[in-house]
């Protein structure tokens, strides 16, 4: 065995997609240790809800990630409503659960297109972003925005879905199937790539449960832990599917499971479009949460649970609010599965958590 | 196993027409929802400000006194609330898609006095 050395790698550095820091503690080409360090990109969010009242902060809630803008903005709302003991109608329900799962489709094809990047499949790369582009065609026509859509109010939703737009979103949903099926094939058969993903940074569902793990990086280890089916708003209820898990715990069961769900939303959205009901979509908000009333919600966002706890002091500003997102959560299982594997797989194997260290330190 | 899984679909990408556009010689169709940009109708506007007040941004000023209503388009994040609170609705999202500016600039409309209505009897 050779000396240990240290190498730093990032915030900058071509493969991350985000500014993260290791420090790698290698010997020879082994990585034996690595030590995160997050703190390049703190925005202060959480601090401006003592300037933005609460009907305010949605705005800022949904721009804590560029990814997961819809999930923040509906996990923020949702907490606001449970503090307020507001009751959203259930069309507006079904709207939000299908905006939030074209969001984990654009969020799923979006990573599996930087997956391909960071093992240098160019092409493979361009063919995600290609199908991704249709899925922001649909949130353009349905929301007015390509990645803020602003749809989400405390009390329901500002946009209606009509049935032709229903019709298209369904069709364009079934031209995407069929590339989709083709695109997942050569991620799951190509030699390239299983000779990248397989057997690297293999995580045992034991140190998974350890490590707290959240998302689909949980669920590639064999931890069926979703929160669609738990928490306030969770549309459990109003569709029926199960998390999809995978045994393996390595780079390929990750990008496996991320695959499969982006089916699975495919069949969940066409499910809540056959079954939406007639109705409004917001309800009148009045007043302001009460002072020390607390209430707090998980939403699972495409990279996993992410928990909202919101407190009110009497005025229409709030006291408190606090997000912890699947990110911080996922930092601590990444340095495990980073221990003992080569230094050329370190890219591939911080890409599996899907790292969205803006969102950690908003 | 084996290689070239996504030969099929590459090959096929060589005969089919691009799905990028050729910016900014060619620009993709405007959604009809599309948020676009904030319009005032300023013959409508009783310069409230009810607009200022909600704007979580702060994007746009109103002055009373000068009868003017200014929008700071590079603030504006087009979340619509202006549009929905405004009384009079006279403030409406237009569906263009924003032009490359060089510098920051305000678009600051002057806002007429009201029309004196007539007298509904004027003989009497």
């Amino acid at each position: 065995m050779g000396k240990a050395t240290v190498i730093p790698f990032g915030p900058q550095h071509p493969v991350l997609p985000e500014p993260l820091h290791l420090d790698l503690v290698v010997e020879d080409e082994k990585v034996i240790e690595a030590i995160p360090q997050i703190g390049f990109v703190h925005r202060g969010l959480e601090k401006l809800v003592e300037t933005r009242d609460y009907n305010q902060f949605i705005y800022v809630a949904e721009r804590i990630c560029g990814i997961c803008a819809f999930g923040h903005s509906l996990g923020y709302a949702e907490t606001v409503e449970s503090l307020m003991g507001v009751e959203v109608p259930e069309r507006a329900e079904y709207l939000r659960g299908i905006w939030h799962e074209l969001s984990r489709i654009h969020s799923h094809i979006l990573w599996l297109g930087l997956a391909a990047d960071a093992f240098g499949f160019e092409s493979l790369f361009m063919h995600c972003w290609r199908l991704r582009e249709r899925v922001l065609s649909i949130f353009e026509a349905t929301t007015g925005g390509r990645v803020i859509f602003s749809v989400v109010k405390v009390g329901g939703v500002t946009r209606d879905i009509s049935a032709d737009q229903f019709a298209e979103i369904k069709m364009t949903l079934e031209g995407i199937k069929d590339e989709y099926r083709q695109i997942v094939n050569t991620f799951m058969k190509d030699t390239s790539v299983k000779n990248r993903t397989v057997g690297v940074g293999y995580l045992s569902t034991e140190a998974a449960l350890n490590a707290s793990m959240v998302g689909p990086f949980a669920r590639a280890s064999n931890v069926p832990y979703d929160v669609r089916s738990l928490g306030r708003g969770a549309y459990g209820k109003l569709s029926d599917f199960q998390p999809i898990v995978d045994t393996q715990g390595d780079c390929y069961a990750r990008v496996k499971v991320r695959a499969n769900e982006v089916l699975q939303s495919i069949d969940i959205i066409e499910e809540l479009i056959a079954g939406i009901p007639t109705g409004d979509i917001s309800v009148p908000v009045k007043g302001s949460p009460a002072a020390g009333a607390q209430a707090s919600n998980v939403v699972e966002q495409p990279r996993g649970e992410c928990y909202y706890f919101a407190r009110g002091n009497g005025t229409k500003y709030l006291d408190r609010m606090r997000m912890r997102t699947p990110t911080s959560q996922n930092l601590a299982g990444m340095v495990k599965a980073l221990e003992g594997c080569e230094l050329s797989d370190v890219n591939m194997i911080i890409l599996t958590i899907d790292p969205c260290i803006s969102c950690t330190e908003r | 196993m084996g290689g070239f899984k996504l030969g099929k679909m590459t090959l096929g990408s060589l005969f089919k027409k691009p799905e990028t556009v050729m910016y900014p010689l060619e620009t993709k169709p405007v959604p009809k929802g599309l948020k676009g940009c904030v319009e005032n109708n300023v013959s409508a506007c009783i310069l409230c400000g009810i607009c200022a007040k909600r704007c979580p941004c702060g994007a746009i000023v109103v002055d009373k006194k000068a009868r003017t209503w200014t929008i700071d388009r590079f603030r504006c994040v087009q979340c619509g609330t202006c549009v929905a609170e405004c009384p009079k609705s006279c403030l409406e999202m237009n569906p263009t898609r924003p032009k490359v500016a060089k510098e920051k600039s305000l678009v600051e409309l002057h806002v007429p006095e009201p029309i004196a209505e007539p007298l509904q009897n004027p003989n009497g």
